[in-house]
C-alpha cells in the first residue's frame, strides 16, 4: 500500500507540481545517474528540492532512490513521519549525538552498500532562500569510504523563490536544474570538499538568475 | 459546446504540415549531404514546428472551450517565464500569486463572451488590486520598477494573448465565413509566417540597419520584404479564413507586419535590458515561449480590434 501511494505521489502529484505548475529547465540531463549506487549532492532552499529532484530520475528508478533527512525535523510527530518516511521514503538521520561514539551515518552506508541512490543536502537546512552556505563534511566521510560510488553535484536555482522557508503559498516560477559531472570521494577530504564545491560554483555560474530580494 | 470545424481551416492547417514535410525533408537532406555540420538547431526548430502546430491545430479543432483553456495555459506559460527572468521582490510573492490567479478569471470572461469585463479585467480592476495589494504589504524599496514591471507584464503576457481567445467566441456577423477559429489561425499563421519572411529578406538582402541599439540584425530590406510578404500572404488567405475585403486584407497584412516586428524587437529590448539570449528553453530550437509569441503579444490586440471595429 505504501509502495503504491508513493508511487502515485511521485508519478502525478509531484511530476505535475514539478513540470506544470513550475516547469524545470534541465541542463545535462545526461549527467544523471542510470542506477544506483549513487550520491546526488544538491543545494537546499526548499521542501520542493527533494520532490523535484526524484522527478528528474525516471520513475522505474524509484524504489531505490532516498532523501536523506533529518530525522528530528521529519519524524516529529507521527502523520509527518508517516508522509516523510512511506511517501517521501526518507532515510532519516540525527543530527545531534545522543553518545560519543555514535555513528549518525550508519542508516545511510547501509543504504548506499544496498544499491540505493541517495539524494544529499549538505547545507544541512533550507536556510535563507537562494543563497548557498557552507557545505557540512559529513558527505566527504561517506564518499571517501564509497570511493566506487559516483557523487553527482545538481545545482538548482527557483525553488527558493517558489516556496522558500516558512511559506505555505506555492508561486510558480521555472526551475533551473544543471547536473554537474560525476565525482568520486578520496581519502583527502578537504580537497574532495573543494572540488565539490568549485563544481557546484561552477554550475551555479552558467545560469542567468535575476535579482531577488 | 463543438462547432464544426471548417473544412478552410482543416485545409489550411494540411497546407501547414504539408510545408512542415518539405522543412524536414530539406533538414534531412541537409544532413545527409553535409555531415560534417551541425544542424542540431535546424533539427529541433523544425521538430518544434511540429509539435507547436499539432497542439494549435487541436486546440483550435476540438472544441470552442479547449481552445480558450489552450491560450489561458500559454498566458500562463508566458507570465511565468517573465516573472522567472525579471527582478521581482520577495516581499512581492503574495502579489505575483494574485497576477497569477488573474489568468484563469479573464479567461473565464472570455468563456461567457462578457465584452465589458475582458477589456476592463486586467488594465483597470488588476492595475488597481496589485497595485493596492503591493502598498498593503508596505514594502517600498523598488516599488514602482516592481509594480511597473508586473503590470506590463500582465498586459502582454494575459491581457494580450487573451484577445485570441476573444477572437474565437466572436459571432457570426454579415456575411462572415471564419467566425473563431479562422481568424485565430489567420492572426497566428500571418504573424509567425511573418517572423520567418522578416528573417529571410533581412538574411538574403539586409544592408541598413533599422533598430541598431535593440536588435542590430534587424534590417529595413527585413522589415519592408517581410511586411510586402506577409501582405501578400493576407491578401491570399483573407478569404479563407476571414471574411475581409481585399482592401481590408492589404491594411491588416500591412499592419500585421509592422505590429509584428514591433512586438518583436519590444521583447528584444526586454532581454537585452535583462542581459538574456532567449527568454527560456521550453522550445528546443526556438527558446522560450516569450520568444515565440513577441510578435503575437502585439499583432493579436491590433488585428482583434480591427475586426471588431470594422467587422462586429
Amino acid at each position: 500500500m505504501g509502495k503504491v501511494i508513493r508511487f502515485i505521489f511521485f508519478g502525478v502529484i509531484a511530476r505535475f507540481v514539478a513540470l506544470i505548475v513550475l516547469g524545470l529547465n534541465v541542463r545535462h540531463r545526461e549527467r544523471l545517474p542510470k542506477g544506483g549506487p549513487c550520491i546526488i549532492v544538491a543545494n537546499h532552499n526548499s521542501h520542493l528540492d527533494t520532490i523535484t529532484l526524484m522527478t528528474l530520475l525516471p520513475l522505474k528508478l524509484l524504489p531505490r532512490v532516498h532523501p536523506v533527512a533529518a530525522a528530528d525535523y521529519f519524524l516529529r510527530n507521527r502523520l509527518l513521519a508517516w508522509f516523510a518516511l512511506t511517501v517521501i521514503g526518507i532515510v532519516p538521520i540525527k543530527r545531534q549525538r545522543t553518545r560519543p561514539d555514535e555513528d549518525l551515518l550508519a542508516p545511510v552506508r547501509e543504504a548506499i552498500a544496498g544499491g540505493d541512490i541517495l539524494i544529499f543536502f549538505p547545507e544541512g537546512s533550507r536556510g535563507e532562500p537562494e543563497k548557498l552556505t557552507e557545505f557540512k563534511s559529513g558527505i566527504a566521510r561517506l564518499a571517501a569510504e564509497f570511493s566506487q560510488v559516483p557523487v553527482v553535484p545538481i545545482f538548482m536555482h527557483g525553488l527558493g523563490k517558489a516556496l522558500p522557508k516558512g511559506e505555505a503559498i506555492l508561486v510558480p516560477f521555472f526551475i533551473d536544474v544543471f547536473v554537474g559531472e560525476p565525482l568520486t570521494g578520496s581519502r583527502d577530504r578537504e580537497a574532495f570538499m573543494t572540488i565539490l564545491r568549485a563544481r557546484m560554483d561552477a554550475l551555479a555560474a552558467e545560469g542567468h538568475f535575476p535579482a531577488w530580494q | 459546446m463543438r462547432f464544426d470545424a471548417q473544412p478552410a481551416v482543416l485545409y489550411v492547417f494540411g497546407g501547414l504540415l504539408v510545408l512542415l514535410a518539405i522543412a524536414s525533408l530539406i533538414t534531412s537532406l541537409k544532413r545527409r549531404s553535409h555531415p560534417e555540420r551541425d544542424y542540431t538547431e535546424l533539427t529541433q526548430r523544425v521538430n518544434s514546428w511540429w509539435i507547436m502546430i499539432g497542439i494549435f491545430a487541436l486546440a483550435l479543432v476540438l472544441s470552442v472551450n479547449v481552445a480558450i483553456g489552450f491560450f489561458a495555459v500559454l498566458s500562463f506559460l508566458a507570465l511565468k517565464e517573465y516573472f522567472s527572468l525579471i527582478p521581482t521582490r520577495r516581499a512581492d510573492r503574495r502579489v505575483l500569486f494574485w497576477c497569477y490567479l488573474a489568468i484563469p478569471v479573464q479567461f473565464w470572461w472570455v468563456h461567457e463572451r462578457w465584452y465589458h469585463m475582458f477589456i476592463i479585467w486586467i488594465p483597470v480592476w488588476m492595475f488597481l488590486l496589485s497595485s493596492i495589494r503591493m502598498v498593503m504589504i508596505g514594502e517600498t524599496k523598488d516599488f514602482l520598477r516592481a509594480v511597473g514591471t508586473l503590470q506590463w507584464g500582465m498586459l502582454t503576457m494575459v491581457f494580450s494573448v487573451s484577445h485570441l481567445a476573444y477572437l474565437i467566441v466572436l459571432p457570426e456577423s454579415k456575411g462572415s465565413i471564419g467566425a473563431g477559429p479562422g481568424l485565430v489561425l489567420f492572426i497566428v499563421m500571418l504573424t509567425q509566417l511573418n517572423d520567418v519572411a522578416q528573417y529571410v529578406w533581412g538574411k538574403s538582402f539586409g544592408k541598413h540597419k533599422v533598430a541598431p541599439t535593440v536588435s542590430p540584425k534587424k534590417t529595413a530590406e527585413g522589415l519592408a520584404g517581410g511586411i510586402l510578404t506577409t501582405t501578400a500572404l493576407s491578401l491570399v488567405a483573407a478569404p479563407w479564413l476571414t471574411p475581409l475585403t481585399h482592401w481590408d486584407a492589404v491594411a491588416v497584412g500591412l499592419i500585421t507586419g509592422l505590429g509584428g516586428f514591433l512586438g518583436d524587437i519590444t521583447i528584444s529590448a526586454v532581454k537585452r535590458d535583462l542581459g538574456v539570449k532567449d527568454t527560456g528553453a521550453l522550445i528546443p530550437g526556438h527558446g522560450g515561449i516569450l520568444d515565440r509569441i513577441d510578435s503575437l503579444t502585439f499583432t493579436a490586440p491590433l488585428f482583434f480590434h480591427f475586426m471588431k471595429y470594422y467587422y462586429y
